[in-house]
C-alpha cells in the first residue's frame, strides 16, 4: 500500500473514501458480533458451570485416564496380553451384532414408514395444507424429540431388551428420513409426473411411474447415510437399558474395568469405521450410476 | 386406459422397445438381482426381528401401556419444580453453545493440518483423517461418561463432551470445506510473495469462513437436542430431571419437560435457520 500511485484523480480518492466507510461498517458490525459473542459466552459459562480450576486439575487426570485404559500389552507376552485384554471377545462381538441388528431394523422400520409418509408431506404432490401440515408436524415431532427420550419411555412400557431401541430408532429415522424425502420429493420435474397424469391414472400410479424413479436413489442414499447415523445411536442405547453394547460399556467405565473400556471402545468404532467405508462405498456407486443415465 | 386414441401404434411401440430394451424387457440376470437384494434386505429385517425376541404379544401389551402413560401425561404440569426446569433448560442451551463454539474453535487448525492443500504430507493428511474418525465414531454420550470420570458430575462434563465430539465433525467439514476452496486467491497472495500463513490468512480465510459459519450454527442446533439428553448419565442439563422424572413416573412432568424441549429446540432452529439463510442463502444447507 506504501508505493501507491501518487497522482489520485478525484474519482479514485471518491472510491477511496467509499471503501473506508464499506471496511468501517463492516469492522463495527464485527466488533458488534464479537460483543454479542463474549456476552453469550460469558452467561454460558455462568449457566453452565465453567471451573477452569476444575478443568486444570481434572487434565492430568484426563490424559492418565487414557493411559490407564491403554491395555498393558508386553512384546513377550503379546498373544496372552491380546487373549487378556478381549476376554470377553465373543460375548462383546454378540452385543455389537446385536447393535448392528438394532441400527438395521430400525432404519428399516423407520424408512418404510418415512416412504409411505413423505409423499403426504409434499407441497408438488399434496395440495391439501392442513393435511400436510399435519404429517410435516407429526415428523418434526419424530425427530426433535431425541431418540434416547424414546428408549426411555419404550423401556418403561415394553420392558428391558433391544425392542424398545429398535423402535426408538425407528421413530427418530421416520422423523429425520421423512423430512429429507420429501425435500428430494419437492425437487423433482413435474413433466413426467403430468405425462403420467394425462393418461388418466390414479394418485398412486402417478407416485409409482413418475416420482418413485426419479427419487429412488436419492433416497437409498439417504437411507445408507442415517444407517450409520443409526449404528452410532444404537451403541447407547444400552444406556437406557435399550439393547446393544451400551450396557456392558456403561457398567465397564462406571466399575473403572479400564481394559475393558478400551477393548470395547476398539470394537465400536472399528464397526463405525467399517460401517462408514461401506456406505459412503455404496453411496458413491449409486451417485455414479446415476449421473450415467 | 381403453381410450384407442392415447395407445401407442404398434410401430411406435416396437420401436421404443428397441431403442430402450433395458425398460421394456429387464434381463433376466437384472430381474433376479433386484429380487435377489429386496429379498435379502427383507430377510435380514425378519432374522433380526426374531433374533432381537420380537413379539407382537409384548408389543401389544406395550402399547396398552403406553397408552396409559399418554393419559396420564395430559395435563402436562410442572408442579411446583418450574424454576428447576428452568435452570436445567438454560444448563443445557449453556452446554450446547459452549461446547459448539469450543469445538469450533480447537477443529479450525485442525482442519488446515487435514486439508490435502495445505498441508502436502499425505501421512499427515491420512493419520490427521483417521484421528478425526476416531472421535467421531465415539457417541457424545460416551464422551460425557468419560468427562464424568475427569471433572466430576456436572455440565463442565457435558460441554467438553459436547466440545469433542464436534472436533471430529468440524474438522472434517472445516477441512473438506478448505480443500473444495478455489486456489486462485492463493496464487495471487502467493504472487504478492506472500508467506504460507498469508495465504490462508487472505486466500483461504475469506472464503471458507460463510461455509464454516453456518456449519457451526447448523451443529448448535443439533447440539442443543443432543445436551437434552446427556444429562441422563449425569453431565447437566434438563435430561437428568427428565430421567429422574420417568423413573419415578411423574408423567404430567415428563410431558411438560418434553414440551419445553420441542419449544426450545424450534426456537433455537427458527433463530440459527435465519441466520444461516442470512450468511449463505437460501440453497446451500449443510445436511
Amino acid at each position: 500500500m506504501s508505493n501507491y500511485p501518487h497522482r489520485l484523480t478525484h474519482q479514485t480518492s471518491a472510491y477511496l473514501d467509499q471503501y473506508g466507510a464499506a471496511v468501517a461498517a463492516k469492522r463495527r458490525r464485527a466488533l458488534l458480533f464479537a460483543f454479542a459473542l463474549v456476552v453469550c459466552t460469558a452467561l454460558a459459562a455462568w449457566g453452565g458451570e465453567v471451573d477452569l480450576r476444575k478443568f486444570v486439575e481434572g487434565l492430568p487426570r484426563f490424559w492418565s485416564y487414557f493411559y490407564d485404559i491403554m491395555p498393558k500389552l508386553r512384546i513377550a507376552h503379546f498373544s496372552a496380553d491380546f487373549a487378556e485384554w478381549f476376554w470377553n471377545w465373543d460375548g462383546w462381538l454378540r452385543l455389537l451384532a446385536e447393535t448392528l441388528l438394532v441400527a438395521y431394523v430400525g432404519t428399516f422400520l423407520g424408512a418404510t414408514v418415512a416412504f409411505g409418509l413423505c409423499f403426504f408431506a409434499s407441497a408438488n404432490l399434496l395440495k391439501n395444507t392442513i393435511a400436510r401440515a399435519f404429517v410435516r408436524r407429526s415428523l418434526e415431532f419424530c425427530r426433535t424429540v431425541p431418540g434416547i427420550v424414546f428408549a426411555l419411555l419404550f423401556v418403561y412400557a415394553l420392558g428391558l431388551g433391544p425392542i424398545p431401541g429398535v423402535l426408538a430408532v425407528a421413530i427418530h429415522t421416520v422423523g429425520a428420513l421423512g423430512k429429507q424425502f420429501s425435500e428430494v420429493v419437492e425437487n423433482i420435474d413435474m413433466n413426467p409426473v403430468d405425462g403420467v397424469r394425462s393418461t388418466g391414472s390414479t394418485w398412486v400410479e402417478q407416485i409409482r411411474f413418475a416420482v418413485v424413479p426419479q427419487v429412488s436413489s436419492n433416497f437409498v442414499s439417504y437411507t445408507l447415510l442415517r444407517f450409520e447415523i443409526n449404528v452410532r445411536e444404537a451403541s447407547v442405547m444400552g444406556f437406557v437399558g435399550a439393547g446393544g453394547i451400551g450396557k456392558e460399556l456403561l457398567s465397564s467405565i462406571r466399575q473403572f474395568y479400564y481394559s475393558d473400556v478400551s477393548a470395547i471402545l476398539l470394537m465400536i468404532i472399528t464397526t463405525v469405521f467399517v460401517i462408514d467405508l461401506l456406505t459412503e462405498r455404496l453411496r458413491h456407486r449409486l451417485l455414479g450410476f446415476e449421473e450415467h443415465r | 386406459m381403453s381410450r384407442t386414441s392415447l395407445l401407442l401404434a404398434d410401430v411406435d411401440k416396437a420401436r421404443l422397445a428397441q431403442s430402450y430394451p433395458n425398460i421394456f424387457r429387464p434381463s433376466p440376470f437384472q430381474r433376479l438381482q433386484t429380487i435377489a437384494i429386496v429379498g435379502a434386505l427383507v430377510g435380514l429385517f425378519l432374522f433380526g426381528m426374531v433374533w432381537l425376541g420380537f413379539s407382537f404379544e409384548k408389543l401389544v401389551t406395550g402399547i396398552s401401556r403406553l397408552g396409559v402413560i399418554l393419559g396420564l401425561m395430559f395435563p402436562p404440569s410442572p408442579g411446583n419444580l418450574l424454576n428447576l426446569y428452568l435452570k436445567g433448560l438454560a444448563e443445557t442451551l449453556a452446554i450446547a453453545f459452549l461446547g459448539t463454539m469450543l469445538g469450533a474453535i480447537l477443529a479450525f487448525p485442525l482442519a488446515f493440518i487435514a486439508a490435502k492443500n495445505v498441508v502436502g504430507q499425505r501421512i499427515v493428511h491420512f493419520l490427521s483423517r483417521r484421528f478425526l474418525d476416531t472421535i467421531r465414531g465415539v457417541d457424545t454420550l460416551i464422551w460425557a461418561l468419560i468427562f464424568i470420570n475427569v471433572v466430576g458430575l456436572g455440565p463442565f462434563a457435558g460441554i467438553l463432551a459436547v466440545a469433542i465430539s464436534d472436533v471430529g465433525s468440524f474438522g472434517k467439514l472445516f477441512s473438506e470445506a478448505i480443500e473444495t476452496a478455489d486456489t486462485k486467491p492463493v496464487d495471487g497472495v502467493t504472487s504478492t510473495g506472500g508467506s504460507t500463513l498469508h495465504q490462508i490468512r487472505f486466500g483461504i480465510v475469506p472464503q471458507v469462513l460463510p461455509v464454516i459459519q453456518s456449519q457451526v450454527l447448523y451443529y448448535f442446533e443439533s447440539n442443543t437436542r443432543s445436551a437434552t439428553v446427556i444429562g441422563i448419565v449425569g453431565a447437566g442439563g434438563i435430561g437428568l430431571y427428565l430421567s429422574n422424572e420417568i423413573n419415578q413416573q411423574n408423567w404430567d412432568h415428563v410431558a411438560f419437560i418434553i414440551l419445553m424441549i420441542l419449544v426450545t429446540v424450534a426456537a433455537i432452529d427458527y433463530i440459527s435457520g435465519r441466520a444461516r439463510f442470512a450468511i449463505i442463502g437460501r440453497r446451500a444447507n449443510p445436511v
